[in-house]
């Protein structure tokens, strides 16, 4: 097998050193009934040549020439063959997390630098060294608040992205914490005179996503002040990193959890990507996840070591922040080179791209009869649309015309049915917008 | 440097600060494609309530720089593609290139997770086939991939329990059983799943003490989470017995699968009792690390547990597999999108490489961590004679005679040119050295580190203060890791002195 190092002559060389007879002598240790007598029925072994072929056949049954107008918490962004060469040196790929830091410092400095654009980005101070995505990171953010502020209720936008709605119904079912629900408006804001009612002294988290599930950016200033008017935290979903290259950063936030996928990672069908944790300074030692820290050597030299290790499992075991101890790292570094690479002005363009992008296929599907603008908010490169009938069933002949169609918001909101959320990237040229247009023009003048 | 050291020479390493210094105004490293469509102004688009004018602190520098910036960063790290890499619970084999390919594929890394079924089979075979695999290794019934680590999977894996209990006895109990010698997740973990821990003491040759065990399981008791073989790398002999006491009092068995690489192809969880138990796909499965992440950790069940997995389910409808989100009995969901779907491309890409010949891959790591056990236990203190399967733990009772701890053994040998052992775990043993070489290393590198480790253990006799002070070839010597902590400089500021936060 051509992984595997060893010749037969040099196993029986090991065996006889080890004073074993055979193989088996080694497994002697487990319970005879427990030793599996067959081998297992797997498919394989396959050369690298199959391998590559067995997935060229999967990847020819999937969407390849198709165009999709699909966002919703992953985005289409260019990315690039530097980001992409880079994390494949096996000094980054096949590296360990970096406990032992006189061998591990080009991944410790990433880190540090990932650390401190996340800061940047987000408008916090502090940032973690990625969670697991933007979904376990909203819900980490939740327990952080409960932590920080000792209380049990935490109130949430329904325009929070459903999916993560319901992985924090999944982590906190458990855990004696309540959860409300806030409605949207006309807008597609977060309903601030519900919301103000709805904070008590026993509130410890407002959750809101931002710019949110419709695509329309928060007023986050305006509802830190609700919060912080009662003592709760404001804990600030972001699902399109790329926002803030032209949207204002969350900076009255307490807790910001994001999503990094936007900078340089494939959608990959839902995964890896990047979560993130942002806060102030004040909060640090209540943080889920790791951090890098500069510090010194015993010559005064500058470096970089994993810290406040206190916080988490591998010391603190069942009073640890988290559980999580495997997170993202090679998704953070890369979305450190991405970043990089876009530099200010780079991320800027790219961000004013997607607005325009996206004011212009809402242009051009506001001139099909019929379709209309669902909310009045300000929004970012995604936005809900109201078609004369049903979505799904719009969406099933687009398909026909290789268009992968708008999410049907009805199969998260019961409320929103015929109400599609349309999300338009750079990635996306404007011949296939006015493409879709045409064909959603032709799919709603046929009759019914 | 001794002329015992044979796998590493130094040479020269680049100087490079953090790529911040190296920002100007007007640089950039992407240039994107013009616009298409009408330019708009992101004051107008957007509200000047809302626009920001750009990020401040951003970087601007070109293409090169950002290439040679990472590049000399790289080159500080250790990897398995530089040697081996023994940390023991940590599984760090050979990532094999091919699945990085697969992984990128047009069709695989283009997909998006909200795309109909219909334009998704090539997805949904790859998942169902690495089900159907990993179903077959452990000898469960059914899984979830959807897990992003082995903590969420630990995590899952009890939700699991606490549903199946409340929904069959009427009450998820209280408390959840770990033995002293497990992960720190596993405890962290019960605490998030809303249980209680109970530490359970090992007997005296650190297995499952199954006498006390029937002592304390009572109705009160969800499960117990049991590594197998444990992080001492030996075989829980107890463990079918550990399950029948578990199970004739309600209780469920969980089994961390940190430690798979020892069993897979050899043993099936699922036939000594196992109820529940994850799996660690960056360890066993191949999967590249990557400085710390992307894993995955998916859920293997019984039966019984099936009706309770995390929607969506992979599940087949007219012949095909399909994602099934109605499932009334679900946990619900524990992270967003269906999980880390490259991870699984490699997984499945490195299990379809070894086929049924798997089996030999858990013999290579047994053999090499027997062949070092062997080849070492007379200079370093064995504190469990227990045979090893695919790791071996000693100790530094010996060395530390001449005040040489295994932190600074594990120092001395990255000079030896290898990245150190697990240092001070499990938590059972004192001066813990914990050394798993896997499968990937030849009969060359680990007689090299046997080398190593025996000219160590020479120095801490004879010459200590080389081993404590190690190590003496890297760019930096040890860190202060107090100031780090005490005074944490968390991210660059501009001017040379970054200040303190907190």
């Amino acid at each position: 097998m051509r992984y595997l190092p060893k010749s037969p002559a040099e196993r029986r060389e090991m065996l006889e050193s080890i004073g074993a007879r055979s193989i088996d002598d080694l497994f002697a240790s487990i319970p005879e009934q427990f030793r599996l007598k067959a081998p297992l029925e797997l498919p394989g072994p396959l050369s690298e040549h199959e391998i590559i072929e067995y997935f060229r056949a999967r990847a020819a049954e999937n969407s390849c020439g198709y165009t999709s107008f699909l966002g919703a918490g992953v985005y289409n962004h260019l990315r690039s063959v530097v980001t992409d060469s880079l994390i494949q040196r096996g000094e980054f790929l096949t590296s360990y997390t970096p406990y032992q830091p006189e061998i591990s410092q080009g991944t410790l400095q990433a880190i540090f630098e990932f650390q401190t654009l996340m800061c940047e980005l987000t408008g916090m101070e502090v940032a973690n060294a990625s969670m697991w995505d933007g979904s376990t990171a909203t819900t980490e953010a939740v327990l952080m608040a409960e932590r920080l502020t000792g209380r049990y209720r935490v109130v949430v936008a329904r325009s929070l992205h459903p999916e993560y709605r319901q992985v924090l119904d999944t982590y906190t079912r458990n855990l004696n914490l309540q959860i409300q629900e806030i409605g949207f408006t006309a807008t597609g804001q977060i309903d601030a005179a519900q919301l103000e009612t709805a904070i008590d002294s026993e509130t410890a988290a407002v959750v809101v996503q931002s710019p949110n599930f419709f695509g329309v950016v928060e007023d986050v200033a305006r509802l830190a002040e609700l919060a912080h008017a009662k003592g709760a935290l404001v804990v600030t979903a972001i699902t399109e990193g790329v926002s803030l290259g032209a949207v204002r950063p969350p900076a009255e936030a307490d807790i910001v959890a994001m999503e990094a996928q936007s900078f340089g990672l494939a959608p990959s069908y839902g995964g890896p990507y990047a979560g993130v944790i942002a806060t102030r300074d004040k909060f640090v030692r209540q943080m889920p996840g790791r951090l890098a820290g500069e510090t010194v050597d015993t010559e005064g030299r500058r470096g970089y070591v994993l810290t406040l290790a206190t916080r988490e499992q591998h010391i603190r075991r069942e009073k640890a922040t988290s559980n999580i101890c495997t997170n993202q790292a090679l998704c953070a570094l890369a979305v450190a080179i991405h970043l990089c690479l876009l530099g200010k002005e780079g991320l800027k363009e790219l961000a004013v791209q997607n607005l325009a992008k996206a004011r212009f296929a809402l242009e051009e599907l506001e001139k099909v009869p019929g379709v209309r603008r669902a909310f009045s908010g300000p929004f970012f490169n995604e936005f809900v649309v109201e078609l004369p009938r049903s979505v799904k069933l719009v969406n099933a002949e687009l398909l026909r015309e290789k268009i992968i169609g708008p999410l049907p918001l009805g199969s998260f909101f019961p409320e929103l049915t015929k109400r599609a959320l349309f999300c338009v990237t750079e990635t996306t040229p404007r011949a296939e917008i006015e493409r879709m247009t045409v064909a959603l023009r032709k799919i709603l003048s046929k009759p019914v | 440097m001794t002329d015992r050291i044979k796998k590493a020479r130094r040479h020269v390493s680049q100087n490079e600060g953090p790529i911040f210094e190296q920002s100007a105004p007007g640089k950039r490293g992407i240039e994107l494609p013009p616009l298409d469509v009408p330019p708009v102004e992101a004051r107008a688009a957007l509200g000047s309530a809302y626009v920001r004018d750009g990020v401040e602190g951003f970087p601007e520098v070109s293409e090169i720089e950002v290439i040679r910036h990472f590049t000399r960063l790289s080159t500080w790290n250790y990897a398995i593609d530089l040697g081996m890499y023994p940390l023991g619970s940590c599984t760090m084999k050979y990532n094999p290139r091919v699945n990085e390919f697969v992984a990128r594929l047009d069709g695989i890394a283009t997909e998006h997770p909200y795309q109909p079924q219909e334009v998704s089979l090539g997805c949904l075979k790859i998942l169902r086939m690495l089900l159907d695999c990993l179903t077959e290794i452990t000898g469960m019934d059914a899984g979830t991939l959807e897990p992003a680590a082995g903590a969420q999977g630990e995590l899952t894996g009890l939700l699991l329990i606490r549903a199946y209990l409340a929904d069959t006895q009427g009450n998820p109990r209280k408390k959840v059983l770990i033995p002293d010698s497990a992960h720190g997740t596993n405890p962290a973990t019960a605490v998030i799943a809303g249980y209680e821990v109970e530490n359970v003491r090992s007997d005296e040759r650190a297995q499952i003490d199954i006498a006390r065990l029937k002592e304390i399981v009572n109705c009160d008791v969800a499960a117990m989470m049991v590594t197998n073989p444990s992080t001492l790398g030996v075989f829980e002999q107890n463990i079918a017995q550990a399950a029948e006491v578990l199970h004739s009092h309600g209780a469920l068995l969980y089994m961390d699968g940190a430690n798979m690489n020892a069993l897979a192809g050899v043993a099936r969880p699922g036939d000594f009792g196992v109820d529940v138990m994850h799996l660690n796909l960056h360890k066993t499965f191949s999967t590249p690390h990557g400085g710390g992440g992307p894993g995955a950790g998916p859920v293997m069940v019984k039966k019984i547990l099936e009706p309770y997995l995390p929607v969506p389910v992979l599940s087949d409808k007219n012949g095909r597999p399909a994602l099934e989100n109605h499932r009334p009995k679900s946990i619900g969901r524990v992270r967003a999108f269906g999980g880390n779907f490259g991870v699984l491309v490699r997984a499945l890409a490195y299990t379809l490489a070894y086929g049924p010949g798997i089996r030999q891959a858990t013999e290579d790591a047994v053999l090499n961590a027997n062949y070092i056990r062997k080849e070492l236990e007379d200079v370093y203190e064995l504190p469990y004679k227990s045979p090893s399967m695919h790791e071996v733990v000693f100790s530094d009772a010996r060395q530390k005679k001449n005040g040489v701890n295994t932190m600074d053994i594990a120092k001395r040998l990255i000079d030896y040119g290898f990245h150190p052992y697990t240092t001070a775990f499990p938590l059972i043993v004192s001066g813990a050295l914990m050394i798993e070489p896997t499968e990937s290393e030849s009969k060359q590198e680990c007689d090299l580190f046997i080398d190593a480790m025996r000219a160590i253990a020479e120095e801490a006799a004879t010459n200590p203060e080389l081993v404590k002070t190690a190590p003496h070839s890297t760019r930096v010597s040890r860190l202060d890791d107090v100031t780090a902590a005490r005074k944490p400089i968390l991210r660059w500021k501009p001017k040379a002195s970054s200040s303190a936060s907190s």
